[in-house]
């Protein structure tokens, strides 16, 4: 997440919604221009208000040494600040269907290593996403300790690092703002689907990332 | 409420019985069916489309009675309605059953000619419990908007009659969480609205306040 150099210089934390680097329209038609905008411009941007305001709001509490205040607020603050969290991994591991690559060099080796093959991989990790109860993720993310890919799920906005220790490689969101004016009820579709606009050299930087953490 | 909530797997008491003699709740036993719309899909109009209306129902709703229908076929809860279900069940059942019983209630507690001011019984409850019927919606409206996730705002009534609003996540209910009598639920997981409001929860919940049917829950608070 991005830190506003005006709000920095006041010593106090801001956030910015990160732009997206396609066109809302680019990933058609496997998730459609109207979701990618509304997604975007109005729920990523909502949890970035509100984590803005409740920076504030914690930053002045701690300031006061005001625990019981501080504890209220973090409900509110792992939703929105988790939300964002979600969807600037989400929106970058995104690419245009004629932009896909399969996974190369050691993301494949791991994923051939431990699934058998890239389908194997999508398979199990959208066997466990689509039956998400009410609203959540599906992960693709990676064991440090063990040096391995991971799959894992989390309600809510919940963040994955911060919830299982994971690090977030590939993020399918699973909350029905995030498919359906285009897949209705149908989420299996959504899931299956969205593996054709996988940007996997994100995968792999973030896998990159993780590893030399 | 510390006391005991006695299971009464009819809350609504079938207040529409002196008026149409069809099932209003998915309770029948062997296997369960789907309960007709007390109105037709489009009839909820502009409030929620026709299309969001019939998704919701014929695809959302109905995919829960088929789950539990599967989940029970061949064992003992195959003979007891949902609400019956919901209260012995964890897990995968319990959110089938319970969102068999939730959207029951749900779709009673509007009406094509609701909305409005309350009257009747319900109308000095919600003086009596919240000060006035504008300190409820404010309350109403902030438990259903409020909510992290997927889940439903209830108003709810205890032993005494004395009413308060609860929200509860996901599948989550009044009854299997002991809070109280449900008297109204608002749908607030994002299939509920989505089509009709897109992201714009607070417009759908102004207009959940344009059909809600007082009658049901006069029905439910004197039950």
């Amino acid at each position: 997440p991005r830190v506003g150099a005006a709000a920095a210089s006041r010593g106090m934390a801001s956030f910015t919604l990160p732009d997206l680097a396609y066109d809302y329209g680019a990933l058609e038609p496997i998730i459609s221009a109207e979701i990618m905008e509304l997604h975007h411009s109005k729920h990523h941007r909502t949890y970035v208000t509100n984590m803005n305001s409740l920076h504030e709001q914690i930053e002045e509490a701690a300031a006061k040494g005001d625990a019981s205040k501080l504890i209220s607020l973090q409900p509110a603050y792992k939703f929105n600040a988790g939300g964002h969290l979600n969807h600037s991994i989400f929106f970058g591991g995104l690419c245009p269907p004629s932009e896909y690559e399969p996974p190369s060099g050691e993301l494949a080796a791991l994923i051939e290593a431990q699934f058998g093959s890239l389908e194997a991989l999508q398979d199990k990790v959208t066997a466990a996403t689509v039956p998400v109860q009410g609203s959540g993720w599906g992960w693709l993310g990676y064991d440090k300790a063990a040096g391995k890919l991971a799959i894992a799920t989390c309600a809510n906005q919940d963040p994955l690092e911060a919830t299982t220790g994971l690090v977030p490689l590939f993020g399918i969101d699973v909350w029905e703002h995030a498919y359906y004016l285009q897949y209705k009820n149908v989420r299996p579709d959504y899931v299956k689907a969205i593996w054709q606009v996988a940007n996997w050299k994100d995968v792999a930087a973030r896998l990159e990332a993780a590893k030399s953490a | 409420s510390t006391s005991a909530m006695p299971l009464n797997p009819h809350p609504a008491g079938h207040p529409h019985r002196k008026r149409s003699p069809e099932p209003r709740e998915s309770t029948s036993a062997m296997p369960l069916t789907l309960m007709e719309l007390p109105y037709p899909a489009e009839a909820l109009e502009p409030h929620l489309s026709a299309e969001n209306v019939t998704v919701h129902h014929q695809g959302h709703h109905a995919a829960y009675v088929t789950k539990v229908n599967a989940a029970v076929a061949g064992t003992d809860m195959a003979e007891m309605s949902a609400a019956e279900i919901m209260m012995q069940a964890e897990g995968g059942l319990f959110n089938s059953a319970a969102q068999v019983f939730n959207h029951d209630f749900y779709w009673q507690s509007m009406s094509p000619t609701g909305g409005g001011e309350p009257a009747g019984p319900i109308a000095d409850a919600i003086t009596a419990s919240f000060g006035s019927f504008d300190a409820f919606k404010t309350q109403f409206s902030a438990a259903a908007g409020g909510h992290f996730g997927s889940g439903w705002a209830w108003l709810v009534a205890d032993d005494a009659g004395a009413l308060s609003i609860v929200s509860t996540h996901d599948a989550s209910n009044p009854v299997k969480e002991g809070l109280g009598k449900p008297i109204l639920t608002c749908d607030v997981w994002e299939h509920a609205f989505y089509l009709t409001h897109k992201n714009k929860k607070a417009d759908y919940i102004q207009a959940y306040f344009s059909l809600v049917n007082w009658e049901f829950a006069n029905a439910n608070l004197t039950a």
